[in-house]
């Protein structure tokens, strides 16, 4: 307490002005604290979300279906626990600081109280609420398990277990979608959540590998990839996303022949790939920028063609420093995801303004904007913590430099 | 000292190379080395010599004359080039370590992917190498974590690594604070001895005169003085080779 006490001394009234600004902050951080306290627990009325929150969640998709959402929703989770698991059995070998498996189980502990409470602070029905619960159990237990038994897997078998993912990401789209044996379910009938999960991570997988190929093509010694690929990024980038999503509605139906024609999703979501693919191909460019030229030339030196240089010595260093960027990118991405609704796609903005439309929840705005706000955060906060751990765990410049 | 054969390795007749914006590097610049043989170019800085010799593995393109390395005529066919950068190694003036891989992987990355050989075969090589060059220590480490010195020994071991049957080394020592040039010269001194032909681009006079067989005077693109060390330090036939030593010596 009395260290508590010299600390906030230390840092908040060391000087007379420090003491006054300090003052005037915390004034005012409570009156808006107060104020949005107040709202959110006296006239806030949280039921325009509880009541709906299958709509946010997934939108119209058919009710007799949506056992298929709860699999491909238990499958993620279990995979992520065993990713999860599988990370910490592997820890970098110059990294295995004290405090990892502390934190690790704190992150474990905190992960479960929320999972425990937040249904219930919801309220939602028992029967949904013991399915989130269940999760939560799976995500442990997946994660121990890898954590228990993940050390015995070697290099080949780690990198074969990351093959789960592209996999799942199949196995996802023909359970949302149906076929092979499942009742389809149009993807008129998609949205909320999930169609905002699923355009955006359509959009970020694809524009990955196309921005690579356009940074390179704009490094090229071809003139034509070079023009080419200046070209169509310069043509992109001075376009609003909006206008191009529009553009896609309509021109996408009058080049491809009748049967092969998307439908508006897939359109709106192969737009959103290509405009990502852009912005991403100039984070990737500076990130190409970065690597001396003597990288390539000895690997070039060393006998690696230059695909082999590229791979191994060139784009490796390239995407480590473009990281940050990278991600900056997929965060903007998913929250461009919100512009589909002005082309009538339900996704989590769509919804909910149909939601809000709706005379019986007339004026609950507020309510319906802040739930969206949390939700965006929470994936772009995820998206975050990610390339972070992941920058950590790339960078060999951040290694102890012990002798 | 090893004595050279007869057996030409690299054999480079009236080089000239021209860059994009005009300037022109080398002006007919000849050069013959044997194998088994150690030589030193030395020259002003400008006068051509980093552009000659890394044109001898294709990292500098030429306009006019002929270069053959290891009786591989050097043109525009890529596969040529790709079978001379296999029988060539190179040493930098900055290293040119690969960062992101650990030391050891800086020395399997290419025999593994080049030559296609099985990695542990490669380890065991690269371990022997590291012992050679005195840091087998280090093997784990990345390559910021090293003094440049040592990452200038590594860079040599990975080279090493892919026996090439020449080494060419763009001033390899320039770039290295003083007390550490001298661990580098050690090890470049004990590879001479061996059956290795080199090619060094250095300002090392002490480096020239007791190892090299032959040392160069190259200036304003052009080879201007080839003579045995003894030769070349005490007795240059070129005006132009006694005003360089008066310079540096």
């Amino acid at each position: 307490m009395k260290h508590l006490l010299r600390r906030l001394r230390a840092e908040l009234f060391a000087t007379r002005a420090d003491a006054a600004l300090s003052l005037v902050l915390i004034s005012l951080i409570s009156l808006g604290a107060i104020g949005f306290l107040r709202w959110a627990f006296t006239q806030a009325q949280w039921a325009v979300v509880k009541v709906n929150s299958t709509l946010f969640a997934v939108g119209r998709y058919p009710v007799e279906q949506q056992w298929r959402l709860w699999l491909l929703t238990a499958l993620l989770i279990a995979a992520s626990g065993a990713t999860w698991g599988l990370i910490r059995a592997h820890p970098r070998p110059d990294r295995t600081g004290v405090l990892w498996p502390r934190n690790d189980r704190l992150a474990v502990v905190l992960l479960s109280l929320i999972a425990l409470a937040l249904p219930l602070a919801l309220d939602l029905s028992l029967a949904i609420a013991g399915r989130w619960w269940g999760l939560t159990v799976l995500l442990v237990v997946c994660r121990w398990l890898a954590g228990r038994f993940g050390a015995r897997l070697s290099p080949a078998g780690q990198r074969l277990a990351a093959l789960v993912w592209p996999v799942l990401y199949l196995v996802g789209m023909v359970l949302i979608s149906g076929g092979l044996g499942l009742v389809t379910v149009s993807p008129s009938e998609w949205g909320g959540l999930m169609l905002t999960l699923l355009a955006s991570s359509f959009a970020i997988l694809l524009c990955f590998p196309i921005g690579v190929l356009l940074a390179l093509g704009r490094r090229s010694d071809l003139p034509l990839l070079r023009w080419g690929s200046v070209l169509y990024i310069e043509f992109i980038r001075g376009a609003p996303l909006i206008t191009l999503l529009f553009l896609g509605q309509n021109i996408l139906g009058f080049l491809l022949p009748g049967g092969l024609a998307p439908d508006r999703i897939w359109r709106a979501a192969w737009v959103l790939t290509f405009f990502a693919a852009a912005y991403l191909a100039e984070a990737v460019r500076s990130g190409l920028a970065a690597v001396p030229r003597g990288q390539l030339e000895a690997a070039r030196s060393l006998g690696l063609s230059y695909p082999k240089a590229l791979q191994h010595v060139v784009l490796p260093q390239a995407l480590r420093v473009a990281l940050p960027a990278i991600v900056g990118q997929f965060i903007s991405l998913l929250q461009d995801t919100t512009l589909l609704s002005l082309i009538g796609l339900l996704e989590l903005l769509g919804t909910a303004r149909t939601v809000m439309a709706n005379p019986a929840f007339l004026g609950r705005n507020g309510e319906v904007y802040l739930t969206l706000a949390l939700l965006f955060w929470g994936c772009c906060a995820a998206l975050g913590l990610g390339s972070r751990a992941l920058e950590r765990r790339l960078d060999p410049h951040a290694l102890p430099s012990a002798t | 000292m090893s004595q050279p054969s007869s057996e030409l390795m690299i054999e480079a007749r009236a080089v000239e190379k021209w860059y994009p914006n005009g300037f022109q590097a080398l002006r007919g610049a000849n050069l013959t080395v044997r194998r088994g043989e150690v030589v030193v170019i030395m020259g002003p800085s400008g006068s051509g010599k980093s552009t000659f010799i890394r044109t001898f593995n294709a990292l500098e393109d030429f306009q006019k004359g002929s270069i053959t390395v290891d009786g591989i005529v050097l043109s525009n066919d890529l596969r040529n080039i790709d079978a001379v950068r296999r029988e060539v190694g190179m040493v930098f003036q900055q290293f040119n370590l690969f960062p992101h891989l650990s030391v050891l992987d800086n020395l399997t990355l290419a025999p593994v992917l080049v030559r296609k050989r099985p990695k542990a075969e490669v380890e065991q090589q690269a371990w022997a190498l590291l012992e050679r060059v005195g840091i087998a220590e280090q093997a784990g480490k990345y390559p910021g974590q090293l003094s440049g010195g040592q990452q200038q020994r590594v860079a040599i071991a990975r080279a090493l690594c892919m026996e090439p049957r020449i080494l060419l080394f763009d001033e390899p020592t320039s770039s290295l604070d003083p007390e550490m040039v001298r661990e580098v010269l050690e090890v470049m001194q004990n590879l001479a001895a061996e059956e290795i032909t080199m090619v060094v681009v250095t300002h090392e006079v002490k480096f020239a005169r007791h190892v090299a067989h032959r040392v160069v005077l190259m200036a304003d693109g052009e080879v201007v003085e080839e003579a045995e060390p003894e030769v070349f330090f005490t007795n240059p036939s070129h005006q132009r080779t006694r005003r360089f030593l008066d310079q540096i010596l």
